[in-house]
């Protein structure tokens, strides 16, 4: 049995919320940096190099990427070996949001009842995935979430039959419904399988991997490709006023399902995707 | 092309803008968002009064990150517009003239954008730290109590946007859909 002081935990979550706020992982930057070498829509072109201006000032000045700052997603892993002590898990989680939150001058944009809408004024409750893996350690991942894309977001509820373009299909046209309210370009995390909740986990999941990387399932990795293309040949491109960069990413997860089903996930995110991750 | 412009934004100015035209202003702007217009309009149903004089203003949908001690404003992108589109009518008709945010209009604001002869602008979206650097002056003028959602007059200074929907009611997203 290994343990882990929550305050660990809570300090993890704060710096991380703060991080993911002033800059993106390599991978998303390059994917960016990729795009603008190959956009040929001259606006576009000059989109592109403001979002990489952006992100400059954003390092440099300490102003926050986007204004959105977002919700913020924790996925915690925990080893089973594991023995949190020092009090409550999720309120460490909880503290670490409201101080990163506050101390890193981010927007606080969370409203307590979905229909009362007060805010909470620290951008409390974070939403957290908890899962158990074996051995002793702890993965801590925060994606702030921005909702101009999350609003966009789907899940379809796909019959076996339509197999493999049925899910194309699906995903294409969540982008093309998007469009510019998802401030494209885009990236699309995509689940399939699983049951309906299972698969919007998934999708969220598959927002924080690699951008650079494919699926190691030699039929997925192709859907990646295909998929993405597709996507940028429907022309939205930068702030949906035309051009090659639709979507700079798309990462597919998968697990098994019912012999009836073809759950998908389909979470649109937009060139601020940020993650954060740490193992403890 | 682009245009340097001032505000207040007289109809005669709007009428200018043709879609895809870059525009600079320079001058006073508004910011309100979700909470903010909700707030308006109950107002206006109540026949009480706007937060700002909204004859020739433009109204930016924006929602700041807190500024850093001797900052003007944080982070200051637009966010979609489409949420604002149940209670924008209403606002064209007493003659607000612009609107600076990101994304698709209902064909409700496009009639009255036409009626009105008014003009949807759109900034970049997730741009908002570049952007800030195009506000000088930020000062929260009603709503407090709704923190990032109330309303503030801000100052800007060759404010970039992109004319999305000119006063005769073309749309540039519309052209790319084609
Ligand atoms: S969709 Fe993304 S880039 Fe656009 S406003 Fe929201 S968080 Fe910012």
């Amino acid at each position: 049995m290994r343990e882990i002081d929550v305050q660990t935990v809570e300090n993890a979550v704060c710096e991380m919320c703060v991080a993911a706020n002033y800059g993106l992982s390599a991978d998303v930057k390059a994917r960016l940096d990729n795009a603008f070498d190959k956009e040929t829509s001259h606006l576009g072109k000059e989109i592109l190099k403001k979002l990489e201006d952006n992100l400059g000032i954003a390092g440099q000045d300490q102003i926050p990427i986007c204004q959105d700052t977002g919700m913020a997603v924790v996925f915690i892993e925990a080893g089973q070996e594991v023995h949190f002590t020092g009090g409550s898990l999720t309120e460490a989680i909880n503290r670490g949001v409201r101080r990163g939150y506050r101390e890193g001058y981010l927007r606080k944009s969370v409203v307590g009842d979905p229909l009362l809408r007060v805010n909470t004024g620290d951008n409390t409750p974070a939403i957290i995935h908890y899962s158990i893996a074996d051995g002793d350690s702890v993965r801590i991942t925060v994606a702030p979430k921005g909702f101009g894309s999350e609003n966009m977001s789907k899940v379809a509820m796909l019959k076996p039959a339509d197999g493999e373009e049925g899910v194309i299909n699906a995903v294409v046209q969540a982008v093309k419904d998007a469009g510019p309210n998802a401030c494209p370009p885009m990236f699309i995390g995509v689940g399939i399988g699983g049951t309906f909740e299972k698969c919007a986990i998934m999708a969220k999941q598959a927002l924080t991997m690699n951008m650079q990387e494919h699926s190691e399932l030699p039929h997925i990795a192709k859907m990646e490709e295909e998929i993405l293309e597709r996507i940028n040949r429907t022309g939205i491109g930068p702030a949906g006023l035309g051009g090659d960069a639709t979507a700079l990413g798309l990462r597919i997860l998968t697990y098994p399902t019912h012999i009836a089903g073809l759950p998908v996930g389909i979470n649109i995110c937009c060139h601020v995707n940020r993650h954060e991750s740490r193992v403890l | 092309m682009d245009r340097y412009i001032t505000t207040p934004l007289t109809a005669e100015k709007a009428a200018q803008f043709q879609c895809g035209d870059m525009i600079y202003i320079t001058g006073t702007i508004y910011t309100a968002r979700d909470a903010a217009h909700k707030r308006m309009s109950e107002a206006l149903a109540r026949g009480g009064d706007l937060p700002m004089d909204i004859k020739d203003a433009i109204i930016y949908y924006l929602g700041p990150t807190p500024a850093r001690p001797g900052q003007v404003i944080g982070s200051a992108g637009p966010t979609t517009a489409s949420r604002m589109d149940k209670y924008t009518p209403a606002l064209l008709d007493l003659g607000m003239t612009g609107m600076i945010g990101k994304g698709r209009r209902s064909k409700e604001v496009h009639e009255a954008i036409i009626r009105n002869g008014a003009v949807y602008l759109a900034a970049i979206g997730g741009a908002g730290a570049l952007l800030s650097k195009a506000i000088v002056g930020s000062e929260v003028i009603a709503y407090e109590d709704l923190g990032t959602e109330a309303v503030r007059r801000l100052t800007v200074k060759d404010f970039p946007a992109i004319v999305v929907i000119d006063r005769f009611g073309n749309d540039l997203y519309e052209t790319i859909d084609k």
